[in-house]
Formats: C-alpha cells, structure tokens, sequence
C-alpha cells in the first residue's frame, strides 16, 4: 500500500514509522524540514518540505496514486483542507484527519463526509470512564 | 444585511468601515488580543474577540440571520473552512473568501469555495488589460454560471482582420459582446468588419480558452 502522510510531529511520524515497518511505501509532508529528524538516518521513504493545502506538493509526493491519505498536522483547519483536497482533488479513496476541535470535527464528518478522528473528544470519553471506574458513586 | 468579517487586518478593518458607512450591520471576528483591543477602539461592540474558525465563535456572532460572510483572514486554509462551515452548516446565503497565496487559488476552486477574491489576480488582469497583450486576458469568471469573460486582440496578420463576424466560424458556447476600437466600444452586429488591432470582448463558456485563442492566432 502507498500512504501519504501531512504533518510529522510525533503523531505523523510515529504512523509512518511504523508503517514503512510493516512494508507500506510512505510519503511524508511537512512545513519544517527539521521534522525529517522524526523519521531517523534510515527512514525509507519520501519527504517533501511544504504545506499540506499547496496542491503541487500534494501532487508532487505522489496523492494522485496514494491508496490512503493521512492528515495530521497540529492545524485542524490545514488538516481538514488537505484531506478534502486529497478526496475531491485527487481522488484518494481513504482519507483520514485528525481534528482537535470536536465541533469541527462533527460537522466535516456529519455534512461533508470526512473521516476525522478527534483526540480531544476521545480523552474525554477516556477520563470520564476513568473516573466512573473508580466507583464514586453520586 | 447583516455582514460577518472574519479577520481585522487592514482588509477587515476597511471593509468593516465602508459597509459601516452604507448603513450596513456588521460584526467583525479578530483572533489577536492585540489587534483586537486596538479594534475595539474604533468598532466597539462591533467587534468580538475570537478564532473565527469555531462554530461556537460563529454563533456567538450572529452567524445564523447573517446574509453574507467575508472571510478575509491572512490564512487561506482558514478561509476556507469559515466559508464552508458558513454555507454547509449554517446556511449563509452569500460567502465572500480572500485568497492571500495565488497558488492556493486552486484549493478555493477545489472545494467549491466562491466567489474569492485575490488582490495579486485583481492586479495581474489590470496590467494585462492596459498592456498591449498577445494573449488572452481574463477579466471575469462567473464560477457559478461556467462563464468568463475575457479579452482578445486581433493582431496584424490574423486571418480575421478583415472579416465580417458573421463570416467567422466561431466555436460553440461563444459570443464576441464588445469590440474596443479606438478607444471606443461598439456592440457588434453581424455586419461588422473586425480590424487588426481590435480588441475584443467574449463571453464563453469556461474552458473554451484553447478553440478562441487557435480562432485569433491561426493564419
């Protein structure tokens, strides 16, 4: 499988760490080109240095032949258009975003069909049970 | 009418007067506290403070009875997702997106983002349209109705100086609306001889470009 990947913080360069691992074929974008260091000496894949909404770099990295396309930059709103741009522009059949705000999150994937995963809206869940678990009771 | 302006730069802000000025309602949204407090100067309650990016700050605004949204912000990305939110969520009649980056232009086109509104395009088509030009130049695109507008001349030599429009073979989905002859403007009639050095104002259907340029240039 071929991934393109926006964003190499921790979150995106973990994925496609581990992705490249497993025999995927990765393509990592990122704005800063000291986020190449996330991805180690070795790191088999392609970096491209840009941002995640600039459809030439979009195309140059390869989104056009992508079997899935991840969005995870710490920007919600670049997240969101990269990842439309990805399914409208180019094509890709999944697509994934990682949204922070939960409202935002809810509407792209409600009204515009985005598959977002959204951190804030998990680790209430999370904590929330957490605290439940504990046994306090009201 | 009710305009929302999302982002108090120099754009917002001038904006923000003029529509002020013509009786306008207006709120504007800043995310800079800085920006915002020297705003809040001269707009008072008419600017709140805020990323104009979240639904919740929309709301707060007054996003649900605005008749258009102005997202004029210094980030494209953000542009696009205030006047995507404005229209697919809360059903906002008319969205108006600035362009900062010209390379970002196809992105607004992408996602259905229109009108938009790009200083360095504004630019370009006004020194294309005062220079003597061998090209064809876009004034403008009427996204919604797959039209454009554009502006061609008719160089020494072309086979169609001399012609009658009637006598020329124009492509489908094409109208010559204009001839500037002379500093002047005539509406052309079947009749009319085109001579070189007339330009030439059509209307077409987007993507026509290529069959009138190859109409101008050929012989």
């Amino acid at each position: 499988m071929f991934v393109v990947l926006v964003g190499c913080g921790r979150v995106g360069a973990a994925i496609a760490l581990g992705l490249v691992a497993e025999g995927h074929k990765v393509a990592v974008i990122d704005e800063d080109e000291d986020a190449l260091l996330r991805l180690g000496e070795d790191f088999p894949g392609e970096f491209f240095h840009g941002v995640g909404i600039d459809i030439q770099i979009l195309a140059a990295a390869g989104t056009a032949d992508a079997d899935a396309f991840v969005a995870a930059t710490d920007g919600d709103n670049t997240n969101i258009v990269a990842a439309q741009l990805a399914k409208e522009k180019f094509g890709v059949k999944c697509v994934v975003t990682r949204v922070y705000d939960p409202y935002r999150a809810q509407f792209f994937s409600e009204k515009m069909g985005l598959r977002t995963v959204c951190p804030t809206a998990d680790t209430i869940a999370d904590l929330s049970q957490a605290v439940r678990s504990c046994g306090v009771n009201p | 009418m009710f305009v929302v302006i999302a982002g108090g730069g120099k754009a917002g802000r001038s904006l923000a007067r003029l529509l002020l000025e013509r009786d306008y309602e207006v709120i504007l949204i800043e995310q800079d506290r800085r920006r915002y407090q020297r705003l809040e100067r001269e707009f008072e309650h008419l600017v709140m403070m805020g990323d104009a990016t979240e639904i919740f700050n929309l709301e707060r605004a007054g996003i649900e009875r605005a008749d258009v949204v102005a997202a004029v912000t210094g980030d494209d990305e953000d542009n696009i997702i205030i006047c995507q939110v404005a229209k697919h969520k809360f059903n906002v009649g008319q969205t108006i997106a600035r362009v900062n980056n010209p390379e970002n232009q196809e992105a607004f086109n992408v996602l259905g983002v229109a009108p938009t509104v790009s200083s360095t395009m504004v630019m370009m088509s006004l020194i294309e349209h005062e220079m003597p030009t061998h090209r064809l130049v876009h004034l403008l695109n009427l996204q919604r109705e797959n039209l454009e507008i554009v502006e061609v001349m008719v160089e020494e030599g072309s086979s169609l100086a001399g012609k009658r429009i009637e006598e020329i073979a124009m492509p489908s989905g094409s109208l010559f609306i204009s001839i500037l002859r002379e500093g002047k403007a005539l509406v052309p009639q079947g009749s009319t001889e085109l001579l070189s050095g007339d330009q030439i104002l059509a209307i077409l259907e987007t993507g026509k470009e290529p069959e009138l340029t190859e109409l101008f240039h050929s012989g």
